[in-house]
């Protein structure tokens, strides 16, 4: 196990896909998933009961989400070379069951938030009222109509634990007429945009606190074309 | 207690709410106010989530994922085929447990047509590892199996119906879901499943036949099946299920691997009816009265 900081991210991803540089694609998750880890969440690889949890919901490209993950010491890098092979615990999407520090597996579009809502509710049932969740969507993901289920009742059921960060690289193809982030704010969500390359940003934008309702932060990242 | 049901299960679960701290309560506003009193009294644990049947099962894994014990409850056709995929990913795939309660079966709700019903549940979900599949006959078994469920980290599905038979035959057996042997005969063996063992049990009435009832379907008791074949000459069984016809004729087929044997598999037709009327009309229409059953399982035994 290593702990490593943000400008060995790149080399650790090169680690897993033999690039040294990567596309838009593969990194636009980058700089929101280190300020999260870095500055935000309150998790261990210890994985106690009272952390905060995690949520890829976007689970394409989860290199940079191995590669963080493997900086603050919850996966083994050593794995990285056999990203994809038969064997590897580290799949083209993630599998909670497959690798520590992952909280879901996914991979298919639109469940990481619905399913955050409840494990929003089932921990306000438990009473641990201190743990946040946080779930990375992207706007492209945001076409799913489960998103929308999730979004409407997580705004009436006021719960303030449940955070969203949506990267939007501009790749709904029919686009989000003034933003995804309306959607959330009709819904009763705290809703701000950064640009999500700006760690100073991000870092402000999710410590910034939404008492009573959920929080979104839309993170700007520049448009890239492909998968 | 409550002779139906339904309302065997909302009264049971209240129960088990006040015993369980974990135990959840997951709806779609079908049956909300049935549990209205429960979530008044535990309103942190029984929730409504307005019709949003995609987030019910995903709620139900996020809650599974924070310790909690969900149940979850719709109509069988929102349950378990709109939100399949969740199902699979949001429960299956992230390994986590949960309670899948259903009402209407496949024809309960005869008259509201074929929106709401559905046949295909057992057969869909069985598609799916690791899924405890009840198809209580009576509502003490399914109150045996909920009470089961409740305590319990796996994935179950319990199949609700407003049929029923006269006694619950499956509480004998039910804790480790083994079927119950109701009459012993030498030409064939007849499994009835739910509620329509009582039809079985009338239809087979002049016949030498064993009869089963089966009140889970998955795990499929093989072991049963194969004991009380061994006193049978040639392995000839008929399965009467309350859902899709064939189910569970591969299940039988692998149980019987090592000998010659006949399988007929009897349930509810795959063609669309478009009839209304009642559940009777509907059982009759697919063959499941006790004379249409009677003539398919002599024609199959050759008595």
């Amino acid at each position: 196990m290593i702990k490593a900081g943000y400008a060995d991210l790149r080399n650790l991803m090169a680690a897993m896909t033999g690039d040294e540089k990567h596309s838009n694609a593969a990194t636009s998750t980058l700089d929101v998933l280190w300020v999260l880890y870095d500055r935000v969440l309150r998790v261990s690889p210890a994985m106690e009961e009272e952390r905060d949890r995690f949520y890829l919901s976007k689970g394409h490209g989860p290199m940079a989400y191995y590669a963080v993950l493997a900086a603050k010491g919850f996966l083994d890098p050593a794995e990285f070379e056999r990203f994809g092979a038969f064997q590897s615990t580290l799949g083209h999407h993630p599998d909670r069951v497959l690798v520590p520090g992952i909280e879901i597996s996914s991979g298919s579009l639109g469940h990481g938030l619905p399913l955050a809502v409840g494990t929003a509710l089932g921990l306000r049932a438990r009473g641990i009222d201190s743990a946040a969740i946080w779930v990375l969507m992207g706007d492209g993901e945001f076409d799913e109509g489960s998103n929308h289920e999730a979004i409407a009742y997580a705004g009436r059921a006021s719960l303030e634990q449940l955070n969203v960060v949506l990267i939007d690289n501009s790749s709904a193809s029919h686009g989000w007429p003034d933003g995804p982030e309306a959607r959330f704010s009709t819904e009763g969500w705290a809703a701000t945009r950064v640009d999500g390359r700006d760690h100073e940003a991000l870092a402000a934008g999710f410590l910034r606190p939404h008492p009573g309702r959920p929080g979104v932060v839309v993170a700007d990242v520049e448009h890239s074309s492909g998968h | 207690m409550a002779g139906v049901m339904r309302e065997r299960f909302v009264e049971v679960t209240a129960e088990l709410l006040e015993a369980h701290d974990r135990l959840s309560v997951v709806t779609a506003d079908l049956s909300a106010d049935l549990f209205e009193q429960a979530r008044r009294r535990y309103p942190t644990r029984v929730i409504n989530l307005g019709i949003r049947e995609q987030l019910l099962i995903s709620v139900a894994g996020g809650m599974a994922l924070a310790g909690m014990r969900p149940v979850a409850h719709s109509f069988a056709p929102f349950l378990i085929e709109r939100p399949f995929e969740q199902i699979k990913l949001d429960l299956n795939h992230q390994n986590v447990g949960a309670v899948l309660v259903s009402a209407g079966a496949s024809y309960d709700i005869a008259s509201g047509g074929r929106t709401h019903q559905s046949p295909g549940d057992v057969a869909l979900l069985a598609t799916l590892p690791d899924w405890t599949i009840h198809v209580p006959g009576h509502p003490d078994e399914a109150e045996a199996q909920l009470r089961q469920a409740a305590t319990g980290d796996g994935l179950v599905y319990i199949r609700l119906s407003n049929q029923s038979n006269r006694e619950p035959y499956g509480l004998q057996g039910a804790a480790n879901h083994r079927f119950r042997v109701l009459r012993k005969g030498s030409r064939g063996t007849v499994i009835g499943v739910g509620p329509l063992t009582d039809t079985v049990l009338a239809a087979t009435e002049p016949f030498d036949v064993t009869v089963l009832h089966a009140s889970t379907i998955r795990p499929f008791d093989a072991e049963t099946l194969r004991t009380v074949l061994d006193d049978q000459g040639n392995a000839a069984v008929v399965i009467v299920e309350p859902y899709l016809a064939g189910t569970s004729v591969a299940e039988i087929a692998a149980a019987l691997t090592d000998r010659p044997n006949r399988i007929l598999g009897l349930g509810v037709g795959r063609q669309e009816l478009r009839h209304y009327g009642t559940s009777r009309q509907h059982a009759i229409a697919h063959g499941l009265g006790a004379a249409g059953m009677r003539l398919s399982i002599s024609d199959f035994l050759k008595l």
